[in-house]
């Protein structure tokens, strides 16, 4: 197999506690070496990544690559090319495919559909219950043998405590994580938006923080109750972050994320009626975004997901509260982490763990850390080079961001996955 | 971007979509305009030529009466050709089928569309899709805005009260869901009204209703003093099984204006409703019907409103006469 070069990076790997100049040295797809080059190394491809970062390929803990079922929203060929160009090495499939992946035949079709386009490291989250309904339990063992690496109801509440208690605990019994949105199916009352002041001036439902935050303490409980190893998804607000940080300090075995979105946008961002902004959870205030913030840079919050949702035109063309909820965010995810080290919210080797060694220790991957013997995930990013986004920079082939048009800085320039260069600039 | 939207270059009127971004001079041009209509309706000739060979298309997605009807008359008397429009929504009517609807009409050479929807934001998303030469009025979108509802109301209490000034006005009943409330009060703090006081239960408030520019009270009795117009609003009977009202009784026992209640107000106080009325829900019959109402001149009022607001929007469209060929009409 191949051996490449990475040299003159800074290389920074949160997991080893480096931060320096150096050489990357791969060979046969997996780290050979930071420090000497290895016996009888001959590169066939060396890259210089002179005034650019060399860090752990990016883990994201929550996308939708709309397939199966959904292609005319994006495929795997289309989103895994965006991934790879932001430098996103492994990603987590939320379960509400079409079909659900709530069978070992869905999770081998994922499977079978990630194998064909070449990229790698696609893990299918198992539906938590049959259909997303929150009634009766999925297969989990068959799911987890079929490759699922977590299980999960995706946005779909579970409204019976009863059924969720049972689910935590045949999970537990199979030593699976439960990746967990936090939302109370009735106090969210179907809302489109922040129950504040941007919902009650342009007269749409509202959805308070109580949603969130309920939900977290039943499923807090139920952690206590169970013994579930519990990962919280897609926290959106500060007293949400309080509660994780309390069960933490307590001794419950939970992490949580923040999409990339909430730590950057507020309600007071939204153009009024403007539906690339609709999301769930909703934008919330400016004390939500602060506390999202601090809780990421504290460490109350582990990681950073893109909550990729890419949407068809149509989705996103309609009055606001009809519209689908989501932003297609993968190519933003590494800017838009940047832009907080610039704004020093987070240090830089912080801001890349939360992307790649914190997640990777959520999920129990041998990944997420330029450790040798490690598959050879590596983004190469040069984080001072600005770009637009533009129907001829984006790759995924949902356009439904709200950053549209808008100057990102920090651009990926290589991707390797498994030691195969899956991503290089301008090609 | 909602507020840009409705006004062209100039910053005239294109759209009406919302009182949000209009400015006070705006507004008082309207009423201005309206009043100028206003004297028509007891004229022999109840007829303006200003929008002949006009357009306009009532497109109601949502059932109304008087609304539609008030519209109807007000196109009628520009001698615009009007065709009014009842379309049935179903749950699943999607954006897709919404915008099909529009660029059907638009088609047929229409100049202004009449929207009214059950979504917040529908006439919004009209007015940006639709083809540049179309104008958009809206007729009540979802819980978001009511224009026209609005000014009319405005009018009416301009009417009797000249000043806004001095005016404290109460809004009674369930401004969580309506859309007319949340015109009034953009309508009364735009043009300078000196309280705009909202009286309801929690359970029929917004989040952070304050943000709106007003004072909240949970008690009518407190909440009637000082005031000088009264605004009821409509109870919609599907409060009572969703879990935000006990009973009609309580709530009328609570929030209902009766003629007691009535005496805490000013003793000029107007009582106003944007209707249709539930009689012993949240107004009592002899309030209603009584001297102090102004219920029935808010229907007379719509009309010339929404002739001043269609003349206006339509005028920067089109080469229609200016504002002095309205007024010398009168």
């Amino acid at each position: 197999m191949s051996q490449i070069h990475i040299q003159n990076g800074r290389i920074i790997d949160p997991a080893n506690n480096i931060d320096r100049i150096g050489s990357v040295y791969i060979a046969d797809g997996k780290i050979a070496s930071l420090t000497n080059e290895p016996a009888g190394f001959s590169p066939d491809t060396v890259i210089d990544a002179g005034n650019q970062i060399v860090c752990p390929g990016f883990i994201d803990l929550s996308t939708r690559l709309r397939e199966p079922g959904q292609s005319r929203k994006a495929t795997f060929k289309s989103e895994t090319a965006a991934a790879a160009s932001a430098g996103v090495t492994t990603m987590c499939l939320q379960p509400d495919t079409v079909p659900v992946i709530d069978t070992a035949a869905v999770a081998e079709l994922v499977k079978d559909l990630a194998e064909k386009t070449g990229y790698q490291q696609i893990y299918p989250i198992a539906a938590l219950t049959r259909k997303l309904e929150g009634v009766e339990l999925s297969s989990m063992l068959s799911l987890k043998q079929a490759g699922c690496i977590a299980v999960g109801n995706a946005s779909q509440p579970v409204q019976n405590l009863l059924i969720l208690r049972r689910a935590m605990e045949y999970a537990a019994s199979h030593d699976l994580l439960l990746i967990f949105r936090p939302n109370d199916y009735w106090l969210g009352n179907k809302g489109c938006a922040h129950e504040g002041a941007f919902a009650t001036r342009y007269g749409l439902p509202g959805i308070p923080e109580a949603a969130e935050t309920i939900a977290l303490s039943h499923c807090l409980e139920l952690v206590e109750l169970t013994g579930c190893r519990v990962h919280f998804g897609q926290i959106s607000c500060k007293r949400a972050v309080i509660k994780i940080h309390q069960a933490k300090k307590y001794g419950l075995n939970v992490s949580a994320d923040v999409a990339i979105h909430q730590l950057h946008l507020t309600e007071n961002d939204i153009q009024p009626f403007d539906s690339s902004y609709h999301v769930l959870p909703p934008l919330r205030t400016d004390a939500d975004k602060n506390a999202l913030r601090q809780g990421l840079a504290s460490g109350t919050l582990d990681a950073i997901c893109s909550d990729h949702q890419p949407h068809d035109m149509d989705a996103k063309l309609g009055a606001f509260p009809e519209t689908e909820p989501g932003i297609s965010s993968l190519e933003t995810l590494l800017p838009l982490m940047l832009r907080l080290v610039a704004q020093q919210k987070i240090t830089l080797p912080q801001g890349i763990a939360a992307l790649s060694t914190n997640p990777a220790r959520i999920l129990r991957l041998n990944s997420g850390a330029l450790t040798p013997g490690f598959n050879a995930d590596v983004c190469v990013f040069n984080p001072e080079l600005s770009w637009q986004i533009d129907a001829e920079s984006w790759q995924s082939q949902g356009l439904n961001t709200p950053f549209w048009g808008q100057t990102m800085t920090g651009k990926v320039t290589h991707t390797l996955q498994t030691g195969k260069l899956i991503y290089r600039q301008g090609e | 971007m909602s507020s840009n939207l409705q006004l062209n270059s100039e910053g005239k009127l294109k759209h009406f979509l919302t009182l949000e971004g209009l400015s006070k001079e705006l507004l008082t041009e309207i009423l201005d305009t309206a009043e100028s209509f206003a004297g028509m309706s007891d004229s022999q000739v109840k007829k303006v030529p200003l929008l002949r060979g006009k357009t306009i298309v009532n497109l109601f997605f949502e059932n109304s009466t008087r609304t539609r009807t008030t519209f109807e008359l007000a196109a009628t008397r520009l001698s615009a050709d009007v065709l009014s429009m009842n379309i049935a929504t179903s749950a699943t009517s999607k954006g897709e089928s919404l915008l099909d609807t529009i660029r059907n009409l638009e088609a047929m050479f229409v100049d202004m569309f009449v929207v009214r929807h059950a979504i917040s934001g529908a006439a919004h998303f009209i007015a940006q899709h639709t083809a540049p030469h179309i104008s958009v009025i809206n007729a009540g979108d979802g819980q978001h805005a009511h224009p026209t509802q609005a000014m009319l109301d405005m009018f009416t209490i301009r009417q009797i009260k000249q000043d806004f000034s001095t005016l404290r006005v109460a809004i009674i009943g369930d401004i969580l869901h309506s859309r007319v409330a949340r015109s009034q009060i953009q309508a009364l703090n735009t043009l300078g009204a000196a309280e705009v006081r909202v009286i309801a239960p929690k359970t029929l408030l917004p989040a952070h209703v304050e943000s709106l520019g007003v004072t909240a009270s949970h008690n009518l009795t407190e909440g009637l003093k000082d005031i000088d117009v009264i605004i009821m609003l409509r109870l919609q009977k599907e409060r009572m099984t969703s879990a935000l009202l006990p009973s009609e009784s309580e709530y009328f026992k609570c929030f209902g204006l009766t003629e007691d209640k009535l005496k805490i107000a000013k003793p000029d106080a107007i009582v106003m409703h944007p209707g249709p009325i539930n009689r012993g829900v949240e107004i009592d019959s002899k309030v209603a019907d009584g001297p102090q109402s102004v219920i029935l001149k808010q229907v007379s009022n719509g009309i010339a409103v929404r002739m001043a607001i269609m003349a206006m929007a339509m005028q920067t469209s089109a080469a229609a006469p200016g504002r002095s060929a309205i007024v010398g009409s009168n």
